[in-house]
Formats: structure tokens, sequence, C-alpha cells
């Protein structure tokens, strides 16, 4: 991004008072020696030499560039410590997550038929005899996989429309008015209803709209909702914020009408942020686990139709799975099963990801970076 | 623009397209039955029965439901595991027509359940029994022996070794080291620790002075955890932790405490459950018909284990519909069967009813009539 | 911030505007509507925990003594979640947008936003299967070296689950949602503000302090509300990894309990008089969501004049 010309090798006054190009790598090398004998004194392992490393490596790095370039760049060069740094902290416990859930998910996930059939008739007797005699395990998460999907497209097809329209209230209409404040407001504190809480409102919702003991994957969507709109208005909000005005002011220029500006100016210049907080809203509603064990019933056989009877989901399929195991003796097979689940609601979200990105690239005007 | 607009119906139309073949390779059948091969007995039932209740009960409902249905074309068992509590309301809201409870009815409840089901109120019959075991995580230990009164200091944490005197006393012959103890209760709210508690309550009343409660003691400083398969985990992880769960989910895993009945210690066992539970008498102010039982705790009867959970399913004595009636009779009745009962034994390992029992059951479950 | 004298009606294509800023409109207010409803639904549910006598609710002193450790527990978990995850996020929000090479970069913000789509249980899992057995000799090393401090008063939980491992695994969960907001804010930061900085001979961190920052720190304060929303109402995670107990000031102690977690434990077990005690305490949780957006807001217009935004 900022790369700087550096076209006269030797020392002349230009370059007078940097340091020279291999100094990041010098330092790393003597900090992680350095490290390595501090460790060595008082006890070795590999987490703490990496954060002994890391300091001894920003440490080193900073000051020399201070003693050679002055304070302002070694500032820079902290700075650039830091945020590295962080990145690589931010990293650890992600991998150590995905990898968790790689390891103990991909031997659910390559088992025949645990994409392809629903845990209907499979019971306690049959996770004992696997267990027990080693026979397959038996099972798989079709019925929450189709569960998932469509409970998850009813709240997107419920939020975004809502969500969006919202933020352009917000943003182009708004105006600072007492109502778009009061929205601006409630919408966060919408972020903050507590996921059970969304739930038990559709589902008293529903109980009192369509009568007592309402659940289908509907009422769930709607739960969903819930939580999924103030995610989409507050990203989008953000994104549409950030449209420069002379955008509007050119397109006004030109006597577009306001609808047909926000339409296909402002909205096709934001798209790639809103496309990403679309995403960020379904990976957040995807994986909620209490609202959709209220409102969805529990079903352990396939149901196609998202308005009526009792619908599985991935996230209670691998919540019952891991805290009621379908055989309590022996839990194995029924952790397997949850996280081959968790596995297939990360590709899930990968493919959703992938897709926005696409649709993102679609949309937006050919600028920019 | 031209291209957006194809792009936004492209993306469109591969979203329905996923979806829709999506729905059609997935398969029901993940056991590789040949579907109503057994032959159906008794009268033809259709429909479907919806219950809602104890999680605990969940694993034998899995296989109850699935024998039922297979048994009888036509019909249909679902089951949600939301919770006993969840259950008791469901039932009382008229949402499920059977709930599945680790307890019976509160009496407010029992009084309740009248609006729904009738003048009778509800009918609660036991499903199966579940003994909670005691079980430790000591290296080197597998057997030991406690009385009511230490199994409460310790987990008051009153006890802070495990070779306290308190403990070797009972088991001179046990190799206890000098580790912490460290009790492990439920986090949530749940039956076996109402169980537990009363079972404490009732039999160390000098030591345990709090009552009978879902919830462990706030009062009480330990560590806990989500779930029967949560606190087994949790002990599994830890040295020198001890908690109480269902049989069910510690043994061949953990140490498990034979408890003190009278002058003699009683090893945890499907038998000497039934036996503790067949010692209970019927709580007081209920229907005729209804089985809720009241157990006793401090018994002194040789080989029964009285700290045990009985798990009941609760029905209303009248419903609107006969092919209701029907159907929750023909259920309820496969559920108390020998056979009902053995495959929710290999399944889900939890303690059958004694056949006196479930006969009285059965009995209770006949007089389910349509609403007059 | 439009400037509506560009755009007065002048016949055809009025309809279209009045029913597009309509439908607008009409969003807005279904999602008041919404929250109202929300809002109705807990006070109703709520009211007879309020009424009832104090020996009647959990813990038989009344409700005030049972939410008040929970609310604290809330608060703590909360902060140190944000404490953690915002540094971290806005440097990693940062790397990706200003000192990543870009393919490594587009890479990399896909990664976080699929961390952010990892359900609550399999954190939650996480935490209590694998951090808490990991960092319970961490635990054991600040209580023996830091103890004095009341924060890490021994002696250490032996299970490692503690406030502070939930808190650390909220700030995990956070953190893909802190990140790719900011992210996106860093990005759009205009060209021309960088470039300008840059030219003037600022180091890459002094065009990020003039340009960067200012330009989004609104965003940057939205992102941290909507992490905070999320880290205040979590709830399997929370369930599954904190062993919960009575309010304590050591974080390295078992002890410690969260409103969501508080209801996702208890709920289904509970009936009557326990389910409204639950539901007030969500009740509770919403009013302090409500007051955290309160200050938030606030800092948010009190710094509005130094915002980059056009």
């Amino acid at each position: 991004m900022t790369s700087t010309l550096n076209p006269v090798r030797k020392r002349s006054a230009l370059t007078k008072g940097q340091l020279p190009k291999a100094a990041p790598y010098i330092v790393l090398a003597l900090a992680l020696v350095i490290g390595a004998a501090i460790m060595a004194l008082i006890g070795f392992n590999a987490f703490g030499w990496g954060i002994v490393s890391a300091l001894l490596f920003t440490a080193g790095l900073v000051g020399w560039s201070a003693a050679v370039e002055g304070s302002r760049k070694a500032k820079d060069k902290l700075v650039t410590c830091l945020v590295v740094g962080a990145f690589l902290v931010a990293l650890l416990p992600l991998i150590s997550v995905i990898w968790t859930v790689l390891v103990k998910g991909l031997p659910g996930l390559v088992d025949p038929g645990f994409l392809s059939t629903s845990m209907n008739g499979v019971t306690g007797a049959f996770d004992n005899k696997s267990v027990e005699q080693g026979a397959p395990v038996l099972g798989g998460i079709y019925h929450a996989l189709i569960g998932t999907v469509q409970i998850t497209l009813l709240a997107t097809v419920i939020s975004v429309p809502v969500g969006l329209l919202t933020a352009i209230y917000l943003v182009e209409y708004g105006e600072d008015r007492a109502l778009a404040r009061a929205i601006t407001f409630f919408v966060d504190v919408m972020t903050g209803i507590p996921s059970i809480v969304a739930g038990l409102f559709a589902a008293a919702f529903f109980f009192a709209v369509v009568g007592p003991g309402t659940k289908t994957g509907a009422v769930a969507a709607v739960a969903l909702s819930v939580l999924m709109i103030p995610v989409v208005v507050r990203s989008s909000e953000e994104m549409l914020k950030i449209v420069p005005n002379e955008l509007r002011e050119a397109a006004y220029a030109l006597g577009v009408r306001k609808w047909r500006t926000i339409l296909k100016v402002v909205i096709p210049t934001a798209i790639s942020g809103i496309a990403s907080g679309v995403t960020l809203a379904i990976a957040r509603v995807i994986g909620e686990t209490a609202p959709i064990l209220v409102t969805a019933g529990f079903a352990t056989s396939i149901n196609n139709n998202v308005f009526g009877g009792w619908m599985a989901s991935l996230p209670t399929f691998i919540y019952t799975q891991i805290l009621n195991p379908t055989s309590p003796s022996n839990p194995g097979p029924s952790d397997q099963r949850a996280w081959g689940a968790a596995l297939v609601l990360i590709i899930l979200v990968m493919l959703l990801n992938l897709a926005a990105r696409l649709v993102a690239r679609i949309f937006a005007p050919k600028a920019g970076r | 623009m031209k291209a957006s607009r194809f792009g936004r119906n492209a993306a469109i139309a591969v979203i329905a397209a996923g979806a829709l073949a999506l729905t059609a390779c997935g398969s029901d059948n993940a056991t590789n039955t040949a579907a109503g091969t057994q032959s159906a007995s008794g009268p033809k039932v259709t429909g479907t029965l919806t219950g809602i209740g104890s999680s605990a009960q969940g694993a034998a409902m899995d296989v109850w439901k699935t024998n039922f249905a297979s048994a009888n074309q036509g019909a249909n068992v679902q089951y949600s595991p939301d919770g006993s509590g969840a259950g008791r309301k469901a039932i009382l809201d008229g949402s499920a027509q059977f709930a599945g409870s680790d307890a019976y009815l509160k009496d407010e409840e029992a009084a309740k359940a009248k609006d729904k089901c009738g003048p009778d109120g509800a009918i609660e019959v036991p499903v199966y029994i579940s003994p909670i075991a005691i079980a430790f995580n000591v290296p080197g230990v597998t057997d030991l022996k406690l009385d009511a009164a230490t199994a409460a200091k310790m987990f008051r944490g009153e006890i802070a070794k495990w070779n306290d005197p308190a403990i070797t006393a009972l088991n001179p012959d046990a190799k206890l080291p000098d580790l912490k103890v460290t009790p492990v209760n439920r986090s949530d709210d749940s039956g076996t620790t109402k169980n537990f508690t009363e079972y404490l309550f009732a039999a160390a009343p000098a030591v345990w002075k709090d009552k009978a409660d879902g919830v462990w003691p706030a009062s009480l400083k330990g560590e806990n955890a989500k779930g029967t398969s949560g606190v087994v985990k949790t002990v599994t992880d830890t040295a020198g932790a001890v908690t109480y769960a269902d049989d069910s989910a510690v043994s061949g895993k953990l140490g498990t405490a034979q408890i003190k009945v009278g002058s003699d210690f009683v090893k945890i066992s499907p038998e000497a459950a039934s036996k503790a539970v067949d010692l209970g008498k019927p709580v007081e102010g209920r229907g005729a018909n209804d089985m809720a039982i009241k157990l006793d705790r401090t018994t002194t009867e040789a080989g029964a284990y009285p700290l045990v959970l009985v798990s009941y399913h609760i029905v209303c004595s009248t419903y609107d519909k006969q092919e209701t009636v029907d159907l929750v009779k023909s259920f309820e009745k496969y559920v108390l069967s020998a056979e009902g009962q053995k495959a929710a034994a290999d399944s889900a390992k939890s303690a059958p009813l004694s056949s006196t029992l479930a006969e009285k059951a059965v009995k209770a479950i006949e007089s389910i009539k349509v609403k007059s | 911030m439009t400037s509506t004298s560009l755009t007065k009606p002048q016949g055809a294509g009025r309809a279209g505007d009045k029913v597009f800023s309509g439908a607008t409109l009409a969003a807005g207010c279904l999602i008041l509507a919404v929250l109202f409803g929300v809002a109705l639904f807990l006070v109703i549910q709520a009211i007879p925990a309020f009424t009832a006598p104090a020996a009647d609710i959990q813990g038989g002193k009344g409700f005030f003594a049972y939410i008040w450790p929970i609310v604290v527990g809330t608060l703590i978990a909360a902060v140190i979640a944000l404490v953690i995850a915002t540094p971290v996020a806005i440097g990693v929000a940062l790397f990706i947008s200003h000192y990543a090479p870009r393919r490594l970069a587009s890479g990399l913000g896909y990664v976080v936003d699929l961390l952010a789509a990892i359900p609550s249980v399999v954190y939650g899992a996480w935490g209590a299967a694998f951090l808490a057995k990991e960092i319970s000799p961490a635990y054991n090393w600040l209580a023996n070296n830091l103890g004095w401090l009341p924060i890490f008063q021994g002696p250490a939980s032996a299970t490692g689950k503690t406030i502070l491992t939930a808190g650390i695994v909220l700030a995990v969960m956070v953190l893909p949602i802190i990140t790719s907001l900011s992210r996106e804010i860093f990005l759009q930061t205009p060209k021309l503000h960088e470039e300008a900085a840059l030219a003037l001979g600022a180091t890459r961190w002094e065009m990020i302090r003039m340009a960067v920052l200012p330009f989004g720190r609104p965003g940057i304060v939205s992102a941290v509300m909507l992490g905070l929303g999320r880290a205040l109402g979590e709830t399997m995670a929370v369930a599954l990894v904190l062993s919960s107990g009575v309010l304590t000031a050591s974080l390295i102690q078992s002890g410690n309990q969260t409103i969501a977690a508080e209801i996702a434990l208890n709920f289904p077990e509970a009936s009557g008089l326990k389910v409204s005690t639950l539901i007030a305490a969500g009740l509770v949780l919403f009013v302090i969501t409500l007051g955290v957006n309160m200050i938030a807001r606030w800092i948010i217009t009190r710094h509005k004049e130094f915002s980059g935004a056009n």
C-alpha cells in the first residue's frame, strides 16, 4: 500500500538514519535465541517462548529504531509490531477452535450416510453397539441441515428488506429527526436482546396468535429475525453513511430522483459492505441455539415444510447431541455427530460467504480499491 | 446494470435450486431397517402424539418412539426434550398431549391440570427409574463406602481431603490419597439435583440444612457444569472431583460409592433402585389413578438404594378425541410393557420398573377416556 | 445528512419517491413495534417477580438480592471480553486493511468473517473441553505470583472453568464481529486523506492516526457496541464454560454468573414464579443494554465534530 521508493542503494544523505533492510530479521533471530535462553532458565514451553521472543523482538526493534531513526519512526515500528502482534494473538484461539472442530468433526463427516440420512430410528442401542462392537456410527444430519437452510433463508428474507430499508431511512430520510434518532437508539438496544428472550417472545407471540403449542420452522425464523434485523441495520447504516455525498449530489444534479439515486448509486456503492454485513448477520444467527430450542420443537426425521411441523436445525442438533447423548452411557458417537455437524455448519457459512462476495463483486461499481 | 440484474437473478436462482436440490436427496432411513416389518398388536391407532419434557428421558424416548412408530403404521410420536418444567407447562397449557418429567406435579400444578384435563386432572405414571450415583475420580480407588452425612459434608466443602478421618473410618481398606476433594454439582436446574438434595436433606439432616430444590444451594462454593454429560466430563478431567449423576452416564467410567442404608452399605444397581421405589408411598391428595410416588429416603430395608430418581409421563385423564385417547393408551402401554422397559434399559441403560409397579401403571392408563 | 433542496418534487417519478420513502419509514416503525412487543412481553411476564413476597423468590431474599450478583457477573464477563477483544480486533482490522499484502488481506477477511459463524455451542464446548484445561496452570501461576491482587486471589479453580475463561471465550466470539465491521470502515477511508497524509511525510502510523482512525471512530464505537451486545446476551457458551456460583472478586476462582446463562440454565425446569423471575432477569439485561447504549451514543455525539465522514 505504501511502498517507498528506494532507488539509491548506497548510504546517501537521503537514506541516512534508516535501519538496514535486514534489521527485522536480525532482531528476530536474536529475540528467538535470547527468548530460548530465558525460557531454559525458568522451564521451557513453546507458548511462553513465543511470548517472550515477541516481547524481546518488539523492544529490540523499537529501541534500535529509536536510536538510529528517531522517535517518529520508532513509534511507527512499535505500532506495526502491535498490529501484527494483535493479529497473531487473534489467530491463536481461532486456529485452536478450527483445529478442534476439524479434528473432531472429520470422522463424523466422512461417515457414510452422515449427510444424507436423518436421525430417525437411531437409538442408544445402535450407539452402544458401535462403541462396544465397533459397528459403524449410524444416523446423520440431513434433517437438521434442511431445517437450518430453510429457517435461515426465511429469516434472511424477513430481515434483509426490513433492515436495509430501515438503514436507508436512517441515512437518507431520517435527517436527525426524533424518530430516526429513536430508531438508531433502539436498534442498538435490540442487539442486546438475549437470544433466548427473542425465542420466548416469538413463541409467546405465535402461541397467542395461532394457538398453543405452535412450533414450526417459521416461528424460529421470526425469532432469528428479531436477532438479525439490528445487525443488518447497524452494518448497512454504517456502510451507507460512508458513501461520499458527492456521488449523491452528482446524481441529483443530473436530475435523478432520490429513490433512483439510492437504488442505483448509493446502494451499489455500498453493496460490498452491505453484503458483508448481511453475511455477518446470517452468520450471527445461523449458529443460534437457544431461540430455536424453544420455537422449532425437536425433530429427528425430515421435515421439508418450514410452516408446519417440528423442525430440526444444526445448532440444536449439536446442542442435544452434546448435552443429551443418544446413548447416555456411550456418548462417543453422539459427540462425533455433534462435531461433524459443527464442521458442516462452518462449511455452510463459508459457502454463504463466498456467495456474498460474488454478489458484491457483481454489483459493485468499477471504482475504488 | 444489465449485468448486475442478471447477477442478482442468477444468485436467486442458484439459491432456490440449491434449496430444492437439498430437499430431494435425503433419507429418513438411517438404520437400514425395512419399514413396518413388525406386526401391530392391539387396536390400530393413527395420528401424531406430541410430548414435551425431561431431557434425561430423551434417550429412552428415542427408542420408545422409534419402536412404537414401526409397530403401528400411521402412528407417530414426537418428543421435544426441552426440560421437565417446560413439559409440565406444556401439558397445563395444552400445547402437548403428554409430558415427560423427572418430578411429579407440584400441588398447585396438579390443581391447575383440571382446567385442560378434566375433573380428574392429570395422571402421572412412572416410566423408568434412574439410580443416582455418587461418582468420583480418585486415582487408584474404584469402590468407596459413604454414609449420607459424610457425603453431605463432602458436597458442602466441609471435608477438604480424601484421606479425611471421616472417609477413612468408613473405608479402612481403601488406599485414599492426600488429595483435595473437589465437589462438582449441576449448574442447571435439574431433577437429579432435586432428588440428590432431597436424599441428603432427609438422610443427613444434621449436616444438610438446605431444602430440597432443583437448583444447587447458592451459598455453597464449588465447581459445576451443565448437564449430566457436563459434570461427568468435568469429573473425568479433574482428579479428586466428586459428583452425583445418573448411573447410566457414569457406569464403567468413574468410581461409584456404596451408600449406607440401615447398618449395611448398598451398591448401586437397577434391582436395588426399583426395590427402593416399591417402598415409596403414593403422594397424598391426588386423583385415584394418579401414581406419583413419595420416596422413603431414610428407609432401612436391606438391599434398597434410596438415592433414585423416578421419571414420569404425565398424561390427561380425559382427552377431546377418541383418536388421541387410543393413541395415548397404546403408546403408554407399550412404554410400560416388559418389551418397552427392556428396550429403554438396553438403549438408555435406565432401570426398569418392577412388574407390580408396571401393572399398576397400566391400570391407571386404562382409565383414560374421552371428555364427556 | 443529505440536502433535500436538490430533490424538489417535479411530477414524474414522484410516486416512486413517495412509495420508497414510505417503505423505509414503515420498516423503521416495524422495528420499533417489534422492540415494543418484546419489551411488553418481558414486562407482562416479569411483573409477578417484582410483586411477589421476598421469601418466594429464588434465594429467599427478594428479587433485588437475587439479581444483583448476576448483574455484576454479567458486566464482569462483558468487560473482560471487550477489554481483550477491542484492541486485538482493531489491530487485526488495521492489519487486514492497511498492513497485510492485498492478496493475503482478502483471504484473511474471509477467515475472520467465517469465525463469526461458529455456533456458540461449539465455542462453549471448545472452552469447556480445551481452553479451561489448558489455561488452568496459568491461573495457578497467577494465584501464586499475583495473588495479592484481589482479582487474582487464590486458590485457583481446579477445573479452570472461571469467569476469566468465560470472558476469554466471549472475547474470541466477539472478535470477528468487531474486526469485520471495523475493517470495512477502515477500507472506506477516503484515499485522498491517506495519500495527503503520506505526502506530507507522515509515517504509516501517523497516517492511520490522523486519517483512518478519526474517520472510523463512530464506526468503531458501533462495532464495539455490537460486540458488547453479543457479549452481554451470550447464553450457551457461558452456560457451558462457566462454573457458576456466588459473586466473587477473584477472576480465577469458580463463581459469578451471567444473566443470560442463568436464564438458559434454569428456564427448562422452571415453572410458575421462577419463570417470572427469569424473565424479569431478562428484562434487567435489556435495561442494562439500554443504559450501555445511551452512554455509547453520548460518546459518539460528543465526538461527532471530529469525525472525518463528509
